[in-house]
């Protein structure tokens, strides 16, 4: 069986990252699985982990009343699930559920924020990792935006 | 969204002769003229197929034909999508929304001559499970071997299990070599342009980048200077661009 730290080298958000750094980090990690419509945690939780998907898929959903679920984004193998571990008040603000059996590693959000605070460049060397796809998921959000906002009066068709 | 087909009386009909990505003009009697792209097989010489959306008078009269009816027809119009050139390469073809339509010829035209490809991959975003164009179409395709498709949608039920989110998040979940690709692009403008530096990011040239524009157009043979892009008319010089020659006029805004 591998251990976590073996684990976690194998998937690219560690991509480039120092040795040293991998283990200090390991050190916040956990392996977990997540049956096929299990949560993988629900509005409003407590963010006290983010997770690097290494198998399966994760629907992002919320709840609108009189409609039910929908889902707004499907996170797969190799990307990032939770990003409000980094903010106060360490809130979740969507459903996280598991579409098939999901394998992930599971970072105590505490735990890395407090090496990231005694060690600024491991919190960079985070930062680096960390922001690159929240960008890329709030530049595409803003696309899907206007393109809703496009009322398809194309003319040719 | 309804596909019409019309009926060709055979090869030496040159309406029936149309390059992938052209259009003809429609006209519903007494109502109007407007720009529709042609959607069947281009090897189809008994019918040419159009898929019309209801979203004004002439468009929703040609939604409302009957099997029988007339309707005034001019084409074809315009330039194509580079299936030729594209021969040997692997070829990507990205679609948002109603942009499928104008692509479905040359998905036709690579599943009749699929030995002539390379690796071919179809990446279709649109916004809900029920705007999915062409259903039992997309899932024949999925089927079909060494013929990669992923589709996407903006927002899904508990009833979709594929991907959820923006088309370019497709991208590395299909295979290609990004220096011997040809890409197709069709979809809102702004989705094109998105998509375009997605694909210059990962490395394919500009110079392999097809896009189709739009503009609003009248008289299709770019005498009334109604598409006028720059010193393009979209009717006659497009609607099917390679990027590099036209990525600067997309960036004018007056235009």
């Amino acid at each position: 069986m591998k251990g976590i730290e073996e684990l976690l080298r194998q998937h690219p958000f560690v991509r480039g990252l120092e040795d040293g750094i991998i283990t200090l980090i390991a050190g916040c990690a956990k392996n977990v699985a997540f049956q096929a419509n299990e949560y993988v945690f629900r509005e409003g939780d407590a963010a006290d982990e983010f997770y690097l998907i290494r198998h399966g898929t994760v629907a992002l959903e919320m709840f609108v009343p009189g409609q039910g679920p929908f889902t707004f984004l499907t996170v797969k193998n190799g990307e990032i699930l939770g990003a409000n571990w980094l903010i106060p008040p360490y809130r979740s603000s969507f459903d996280a559920r598991a579409v098939e059996l999901t394998r992930a590693i599971a970072f105590d959000g505490k735990c890395l924020r407090d090496k990231c605070e005694s060690d600024h460049h491991v919190g960079y060397e985070m930062m680096k990792r960390f922001i690159p796809p929240l960008v890329e998921r709030l530049r595409t959000a803003r696309l899907q935006n206007v393109e809703l906002c496009d009322d398809g009066k194309h003319q040719r068709q | 969204m309804v596909s019409l087909e019309i009926a060709a009386d055979g090869s030496d009909n040159p309406l029936s002769r149309f390059r992938p990505g052209q259009f003809n003009m429609l006209y519903a009697f007494g109502i109007g003229e407007i720009p529709i792209s042609i959607s069947g097989d281009p090897a189809s010489t008994d019918r040419i197929t159009h898929t019309v959306r209801s979203v004004g008078p002439v468009s929703a009269a040609l939604a409302k034909l009957k099997r029988g009816d007339h309707v005034g027809i001019r084409g074809p119009f315009g330039s194509s999508w580079p299936v030729d050139e594209a021969a040997g390469c692997d070829v990507l073809l990205i679609a948002g929304g109603i942009g499928l339509v104008p692509l479905r010829p040359v998905l036709y035209h690579l599943l009749k001559h699929r030995e002539t490809y390379g690796r071919v991959a179809l990446l279709y975003g649109a916004r809900t499970r029920d705007d999915l164009l062409y259903r039992p179409e997309l899932d024949t395709w999925r089927r079909t071997p060494n013929f990669q498709v992923r589709v996407t949608l903006d927002r899904a039920g508990r009833d979709w299990v594929g991907d959820v989110g923006y088309v370019t998040g497709l991208l590395p979940k299909v295979r290609f070599d990004p220096v011997d690709t040809i890409a197709m692009i069709c979809g809102p403008e702004v989705m094109i342009r998105s998509t375009a530096l997605a694909l210059l990011d990962i490395g394919v040239a500009a110079t392999q980048i097809f896009i189709s524009l739009e503009r609003n157009m009248k008289c299709a043979v770019g005498f009334c200077g109604r598409c006028q892009l720059g010193s393009h008319f979209i009717c006659k010089d497009g609607p099917v661009y390679r990027y590099d020659r036209v990525h600067d006029l997309l960036a004018i805004r007056e235009l």
